[in-house]
């Protein structure tokens, strides 16, 4: 019982975490802020598929909360090398 | 019950630093001090959940599972990096030699050294 508060709760605060990181992404002051809020972005995803596992006791959500980690790492690597150099594979 | 309260407390906990970390991010209003919200949201906020998750699964499933130590793990391992490089590459876009500091040792800071061979400008083609 109080854990499906505690759930809806977490629920609330990422949706809103998620909210405010495509505000930055859409009025960001730089490219490095789109930048770290898209990771952010990535980082509220894993947290809400987790909750949504959890919520639903199913094991699937966990391979694609994996995937979407490895994915953001990757394509925040792929960006920032692209700010550094303007050319991602030289 | 009791492992109820247990798993409760570390969603608040997790879902509050989630949503002050993203709050940071609007809320700073330096480039460089913007990069320091969202890693509480990383390690304190998803790790908070996930915690939460492990303990779920051991208290009230058939069978416990540490999957969810992964990707804390994977998340650990990897905010530094990223949060390394946008620093770098913020540092390349808008720092100059006369507002850094001094570095200690020979050294001079890596971004604003040049390569001594840099190979020549590609011809761009165009059809």
């Amino acid at each position: 019982m109080i854990i499906s508060y505690a759930l809806d709760f977490a629920f609330i605060c990422f949706g809103l975490g998620l909210l405010l990181t495509l505000y930055r992404v859409i009025f960001a002051p730089g490219v490095g802020d789109r930048v770290l809020a898209l990771d952010t972005m990535v980082i509220n995803t894993i947290a809400i598929l987790a909750l949504q596992g959890m919520q639903q006791g199913t094991e699937i959500f966990f391979e694609a909360a994996m995937v979407v980690a490895m994915l953001g790492f990757v394509g925040t690597v792929a960006y920032a090398r692209f700010m550094l150099r303007g050319n991602i594979i030289e | 019950m009791v492992m109820e309260i247990i798993i409760a407390a570390f969603l608040v906990i997790g879902g509050v630093f989630g949503l002050v970390g993203n709050y940071g991010l609007i809320k700073l209003d330096h480039p460089m001090a913007r990069l320091h919200a969202p890693t509480k949201a990383t390690t304190l906020g998803v790790g908070g959940v996930l915690i939460a998750s492990m303990i779920y699964s051991f208290a009230f499933e058939a069978e416990g599972s540490l999957h969810e130590l992964l990707i804390t793990l994977f998340l650990f391992i990897t905010a530094p990096i990223t949060a390394n490089f946008i620093s770098k590459a913020y540092l390349h876009r808008h720092a100059h030699e006369e507002t850094l500091p001094e570095p200690n040792g020979d050294t001079n800071w890596a971004v604003l050294e040049r390569p001594e061979w840099s190979p020549e400008p590609e011809k761009t083609q165009e059809g």
